[in-house]
């Protein structure tokens, strides 16, 4: 079974698509040498004109990228920087994603955003470090956050696919995590993972944290048994899915790497608790509230969610509910 | 088509002229709500430029955008309908005066953000070439765009890749009530030359001026050139919005201004070049058009309230409702 690392399955997803349709094409900075090692190699296989280094104009290449979707090509793009999405919301929010409505169905604008090394890289501090993936979800962009090499590589594919703007979070967390991987498949939409099956609790977790979340669950299981629900896509959710899981387990923690307030978390805890009648209060574990990640790598970690939080959530939510 | 004929470019501008003043009536009559942006005294500028265009090219405009829709060719009484709120309007009843969008016809929409034209159609113009059509582009802006830096990026965009993007800035003399002296360090022209971009300034109030210069940038940007901008000096003979007609911005333009600026009219200069039989009879076909699109606007059904989020995902994407 080959084993694959998160980055390349986001090599190989580009290098797919370029090469299965024409109307394809990458843009971004620094991607003909593949400065985020995700485009390494692409310029060369399919030339500077499908593979585009842009000047560093993200508002403009971004709106030229809906331009392009306009008539009729499917533009990727690749930010290297998550805090860049700040600068390009009105372009994505305001353009792209209010263009099918507001002409009343006469167009699609299927840009693809992606976002390679989302999230804190420990050490690039305040305006590198976002996590803005709940902003997406509020304003209705598709947002997907993958969490594993496979997830990496079919929800990108997807997302080129896909007739409307996707923002793709490839966080940080994970850009080195790898796996075996048989087959390589489209992912679809709105579709959740359950890594590891429990009974006691649903813990969701978001992107990298997944990884954090069965790791903690290993550690307890022999205290609690955990099951690990993976979104992979935050918008459109598969709360159907979540939904069958919390239906069994009674109890639900989330671990999200965004900020508290208006945060992914709070709305997985409602859309749940809408539907299913709990056992214990469910509980998150976030950043805190309004949080800039500071430079020290010891304070850049304190305001990321971590395995400790999340294990004493666990237990919190287990003994609220006995 | 880069169209010569006086008669089709006096009947752009008549059109648009009685256009507008017929969607002001609508706007106070209640049959138009939320107001307009009208064209008035600016009709020269979207008809010459458009009289220039072939059937495969693109543009895109700005808040005060009906003209450039129908100069396009737009069906004016899906217009119309699309700023009264109808199914039949062009958009469905989903956009409105600041988004009417005809994609058929090349219109990728007006806009209602200052300044994000320019990028949208560098990108449509830069696809569709490499997909093989010799396709140009048109982005219509007003003189206050000229200070938001998305559109200025723009310009370096398309100057860089060499698309073949006619920069059309309508210099109105205000940025709704800010005048150009206020607003705009160095100048506009100086702002293309910035980025090696050819510029030339020209009389917006004379459709056959805008028209010839138009011609000639399309022709230069066919052979290979790369972006072009024009200033067209124009004048708004009426209200930035509809508004103003209620809440009366009086100060920030001066009486005898306005009756200069209303002097030079683009439909008055054009209707000379005809006889009066051939003007006559124009006028009489636009009144009859508009007519029958009033008729068609306000007998055309409201959207049902059902399908409020109808076209908001083109892959089909459906949405959990607001209610409890």
């Amino acid at each position: 079974m080959p084993r694959l690392s998160y980055r390349r399955a986001l090599t190989r997803a580009l290098g797919d698509e370029l090469a299965r349709d024409e109307a394809v094409f990458l843009l971004g900075e620094d991607v003909q040498v593949g400065a985020s090692l995700v485009t390494t190699g692409l310029a060369k296989r399919f030339g500077t004109e499908r593979v585009r280094d842009t000047p560093l104009s993200e508002q403009a290449f971004t709106s030229f990228a809906t331009g392009a979707a306009l008539a009729g090509l499917r533009p990727v793009i690749e930010f290297q920087i998550p805090s860049l999405l700040f600068l390009v919301f009105e372009q994505i929010v305001n353009h792209a994603h209010k263009f099918p409505l507001m002409t009343g169905g006469q167009c699609r604008v299927p840009v693809t955003y992606l976002v390679p090394g989302s999230g804190s890289r420990t050490g690039w501090a305040g305006q590198h470090s976002d996590h803005p993936y709940s902003l997406f979800a509020h304003v209705g962009v598709v947002t997907v956050v993958p969490a594993t090499p496979a997830d990496a590589y079919g929800l990108l594919v997807t997302a080129i696919r896909h007739d409307d703007p996707v923002v793709v979070f490839a966080p940080a967390g994970a850009m080195d995590v790898r796996d075996d991987v048989d087959d390589l498949v489209p992912v679809p939409l709105g579709r959740g993972r359950i890594h590891r099956f429990g009974d006691d609790v649903t813990v969701v977790a978001i992107g990298h944290l997944v990884h954090d979340a069965i790791a903690v669950a290993e550690e307890l299981a022999d205290q609690v048994s955990v099951e690990v629900f993976d979104p992979r896509t935050l918008y459109p959710f598969d709360i159907d899915g979540l939904t069958e899981s919390v239906t069994r387990t009674g109890r639900l923690v989330v671990l999200d790497d965004g900020n508290r307030a208006c945060g992914m978390a709070a709305e997985i805890i409602a859309s749940v608790v809408e539907r299913v009648r709990l056992l214990a209060p469910p509980r998150r574990v976030t950043r805190p509230d309004g949080a800039v990640l500071p430079f020290a790598p010891a304070l850049d970690r304190a305001v990321q969610p971590g395995r400790d939080q999340l294990a004493t959530a666990i237990h919190l939510t287990m003994k609220d509910g006995s | 088509m880069t169209d010569a004929d006086p008669v089709r470019l006096y009947r752009t501008v008549r059109l648009i002229r009685r256009f507008e003043e017929r969607a002001v009536e609508l706007v106070h009559g209640g049959q138009i709500v939320g107001g307009i942006h009208p064209y008035l005294g600016q009709e020269g500028i979207a008809a010459g430029v458009c009289a220039a265009l072939d059937a495969d090219d693109v543009l895109a405009g700005t808040h005060r955008g009906h003209g450039h829709v129908l100069a396009r060719g737009a069906d004016p009484a899906r217009m119309l309908a699309e700023l009264c709120g109808r199914v039949t309007g062009l958009n469905a009843g989903r956009g409105g005066s600041m988004h009417a969008a005809d994609l058929s016809i090349g219109v990728l929409g007006a806009n209602a953000i200052v300044g994000a034209s320019g990028a949208i159609i560098t990108g449509a113009v830069w696809a569709h070439r490499r997909r093989g059509r010799d396709t140009v582009g048109v982005s219509f802006f007003g003189d206050g765009a000229v200070n938001e830096g998305m559109l200025l990026e723009a310009f370096n965009l398309a100057a860089l890749w060499r698309v073949p993007v006619l920069f059309v800035c309508e210099n109105n003399g205000y940025a709704t009530t800010m005048p150009v002296a206020g607003a705009v360090a160095g100048s506009i022209a100086g702002r293309a030359a910035a980025f090696g971009i050819p510029a030339v300034g020209v009389d917006g109030q004379d459709p056959e001026t805008v028209r010839v210069a138009a011609c000639a940038a399309v022709d230069r940007m066919r052979a290979g050139g790369g972006p072009e901008l024009i200033e067209a000096r124009t004048y708004r003979f009426d209200v930035h919005h509809t508004f103003e007609h209620a809440v009366r911005l009086d100060d920030y333009r001066p009486p005898d201004e306005v009756t200069r600026g209303r002097a030079r009219d683009p439909v008055r200069i054009q209707g000379e070049r005809l006889t009066n039989t051939d003007r006559a009879a124009v006028d009489a076909e636009v009144e009859a058009t508009l007519d029958a699109a009033v008729r068609f606007a306000l007998s055309s059904p409201e959207p049902d309230p059902a399908d409020a989020l109808t076209y908001l995902y083109a892959s089909g994407l459906t949405v959990r409702t607001g209610g409890g």
